[in-house]
């Protein structure tokens, strides 16, 4: 099965642990993990901001990397979705098509496509879960607090395999944090006051870390916490999911 | 224009962090109850599926059920009028009220009214409108405009009212009883009620087989208003309408459900005709609607049947509030209807969303909204309507990115610069540094780990 590994570009500038977490974890698991060292961005931001037609560079260059993979595999919801909905340049509709139904964010990728039951992770902590918009309502990992369907949730099937950790939801379990790609700058008090009540929700649960599947949205509330000088961590669910401590 | 962008004014709003706080609680409180309301019905998602064919429907044969509703509504000895924009509403409305001689008017909320500012229209004309919806009376006494279509004061606190109606209906100073307060308005109402010859409302629900309306209000003061005045005009956007009587039941199970959590509005009135002393007008009235309908990214926007779920579960509304949206219908549905009324002067509303998407899945008639607020954002940058500042750097940030060894070297060299000379970033001009601490920066990225370690 060969992986192509696809790192969201501040992922690999700012957090590579959480690269380096989901790299380990999906060899452990037995896949080919290749990093095609030519990728950037996935186009997100601009075309987030309304510069679709500014996406074009970034759409040739992530199909140059990616198209030769039997699955292409994020550690984030947001991206993943961008390349789903968005990318429309850089190959022939079938390239196309083929790339964007391979890509997989990386929870939905081990609970839909590896099938696991059964990690060799331990976390003993108390983790508190954010989940992420774009991964929840636009990849549909997660169940949806404004619909009336069973609940589930890929992220959580795959903690509750990690020994020693408690998990703990905040009361509006999927209240978005605020981050929005350029409206956490253009929108600068109103992304902060939602991260803010975030976080606070998590604290009346006494969580040592808040874990998400994106980590766009983990800078954004670590960079609040910091500022709060308050001790509680941010974690990505690759780092829980590769921890052996 | 001296109207503040939604940025801005939001940037006000929050400056009171106990009154955010307690603005957020309340419509989320409303939120809940939607959730446990919709819950009881294990059919609610199959409900929103109806509702949103028939509303497609509708819009797709809209110019066929207008003259339907037009024709069955003639026939019925309702006058219809048709307005192709604000000034003609207003102008037909006018009319109404001189030919018949008439100065005591009431109006139950209707926000295409709003919309087409009548009030104003009318003052300017020596004519006094009542507002009697308790929310709509609060915010005309008030001077300000409603901050949520459905709950047009949730921006006031009792105390707000109290002072206010102390002001205004002289009633104690400092008695912020709820029950109290909305007594002495149901009192000065009444009177108004009785006397007034005249009875605007608005339209939810306009049915083509039959040629009648449905209004629906918790208060009853449409009913009131509209018994004891010898004319009723009810006014309509073309989007109002449905086929027939029977999908009725999906609309008004959806509607209030996901309006406040009630299962059903207090009040459902059903409008066939003008008793024999009564007049009865409908005002049909497009005001872009029809330009809206020829979007097609945008289109079924017109789907809306105006329960503001949307705002309730909006996390950037309930922590901005209705009027940093500068608009009539505020919140994430006014955010892709009223660029379409005015790009230029609505050009900052697609962005103040997070894109969460939480606004589609309350939707009952099922509108992506927050797809349209998507591309309604390419429409705005396409058109111009952006800061030069922010397309340079969008420019130069697709650059960096289309290229592979620019975007490693812009990397290696902006984390040297953060780890070595962090004043440069840590400063005022770092607008995200102002409420939170920048990443850090590591030496390598992971692709300088992957070469040493694969």
């Amino acid at each position: 099965m060969k992986v192509g590994l696809f790192i969201p570009c501040y992922i690999d500038q700012f957090y590579p642990d959480v690269a380096i977490a989901t790299y380990q974890l999906l060899k452990k698991l037995g896949c080919e993990v290749s990093y095609p060292m030519n990728q950037t961005c996935c186009g997100q931001p601009m075309a987030n901001s309304g510069f679709s037609d500014l996406t074009k560079g970034c759409d040739v260059n992530f199909v140059k990397n990616f198209k030769d993979f039997d699955y292409i595999v994020a550690p984030s919801g947001s991206c993943v979705l961008h390349i789903k909905e968005h990318l429309k340049e850089g190959g022939d509709k079938a390239e196309l098509d083929k790339i964007r139904h391979s890509v997989y964010e990386l929870s939905e990728f081990l609970v839909d496509i590896l099938k696991i039951n059964r990690l060799e992770a331990s976390f003993p902590h108390k983790v508190g879960m954010h989940v992420s918009c774009h991964g929840q309502r636009g990849l549909n990992l997660s169940s949806m607090s404004e619909l009336v369907s069973p609940e589930f949730s890929k992220s959580e099937h795959l903690l509750n395999m990690v020994e020693g950790l408690e998990l703990l939801k905040p009361v509006r379990v999927d209240e978005c944090c605020g981050f929005g790609g350029t409206f956490c700058v253009f929108e600068e008090a109103v992304s902060v006051k939602m991260g803010k009540d975030r976080i606070k929700e998590h604290l009346v649960n006494d969580v040592e870390f808040i874990c998400g599947g994106d980590t766009s949205c983990l800078m954004h509330l670590e960079g609040i916490l910091k500022r709060q000088g308050i001790g509680v961590k941010t974690i990505h669910l690759a780092e829980i999911l590769n921890s052996t401590i | 224009m001296s109207v503040k962008q939604h940025a801005e004014a939001a940037q006000e709003f929050i400056r009171d962090e106990a009154r955010t706080d307690w603005h957020d609680e309340t419509l989320w409180f409303v939120r809940h109850k939607r959730d446990k309301a919709v819950n009881t019905l294990p059919e609610w998602e199959i409900l929103r599926d109806w509702a949103s064919r028939i509303k497609n429907h509708t819009l797709s044969n809209l110019d066929y059920y207008l003259r339907n509703f037009e024709e069955k509504a003639a026939s019925n000895g309702i006058i219809v009028h048709w307005a192709s924009d604000t000034e003609d509403h207003n102008r037909i409305i006018h009319k109404i009220i001189a030919d018949n001689k008439i100065d005591k008017i009431v109006k139950s909320k209707s926000m295409l009214t709003e919309e087409c500012h009548l009030n104003e229209y009318l003052q300017n004309k020596g004519i006094q409108i009542l507002d009697t919806d308790l929310g709509e009376y609060i915010v005309q006494l008030r001077k300000e405009s409603p901050s949520h279509i459905v709950l047009p004061a949730i921006h006031l606190k009792r105390q707000d009212v109290s002072e206010t109606f102390h002001e205004h209906l002289n009633t104690e100073k400092g008695n912020y009883d709820p029950q109290y307060l909305a007594g002495s308005a149901r009192h000065h109402l009444r009177e108004r009620f009785i006397e007034s010859d005249l009875a605007i409302t608005g339209v939810n629900f306009a049915i083509a087989e039959s040629g009648s309306f449905v209004v629906c209000t918790n208060e009853g003061n449409a009913d009131m208003g509209v018994h004891s005045a010898g004319i009723h005009i009810a006014c309509m956007g073309i989007e109002k309408l449905i086929p027939k009587t029977e999908h009725l039941g999906v609309f008004l199970r959806l509607l209030a459900r996901s309006a406040t959590g009630q299962p059903i509005t207090t009040y459902s009135s059903h409008f066939n005709k003008p008793r024999p002393w009564q007049q009865m007008h409908v005002v049909i009235v497009d005001n872009g609607r029809s330009r809206q309908l020829g979007r097609a990214d945008f289109r079924n926007s017109l789907k809306c049947i105006r329960c503001a779920a949307c705002f309730n579960t909006c996390p950037v509304y309930r922590r901005s509030g209705g009027h940093s949206y500068h608009s009539t219908v505020a919140g994430p549905i006014g955010s892709i209807l009223n660029p379409n009324l005015d790009m230029e002067a609505n050009s900052d509303l697609p962005f103040a969303s997070t894109l969460c998407g939480s606004c589609s899945n309350v939707c009952p008639v099922k509108i992506d909204i927050h797809e349209q607020l998507w591309k309604w954002r390419q429409v705005i940058v396409a058109n111009g309507y952006v800061d030069k500042g922010k397309k340079a750097g969008m420019q130069g940030m697709a650059w960096v990115l289309s290229n592979p060894q620019v975007y490693r070297m812009a990397g290696k060299i902006g984390r040297w610069i953060m780890r070595t000379f962090p004043f440069m970033l840590n400063n005022r001009l770092n607008v995200w540094y102002k409420q939170r601490e920048m990443p850090r920066a590591p030496e390598k990225s992971f692709r300088d780990w992957f070469k040493e370690n694969k």
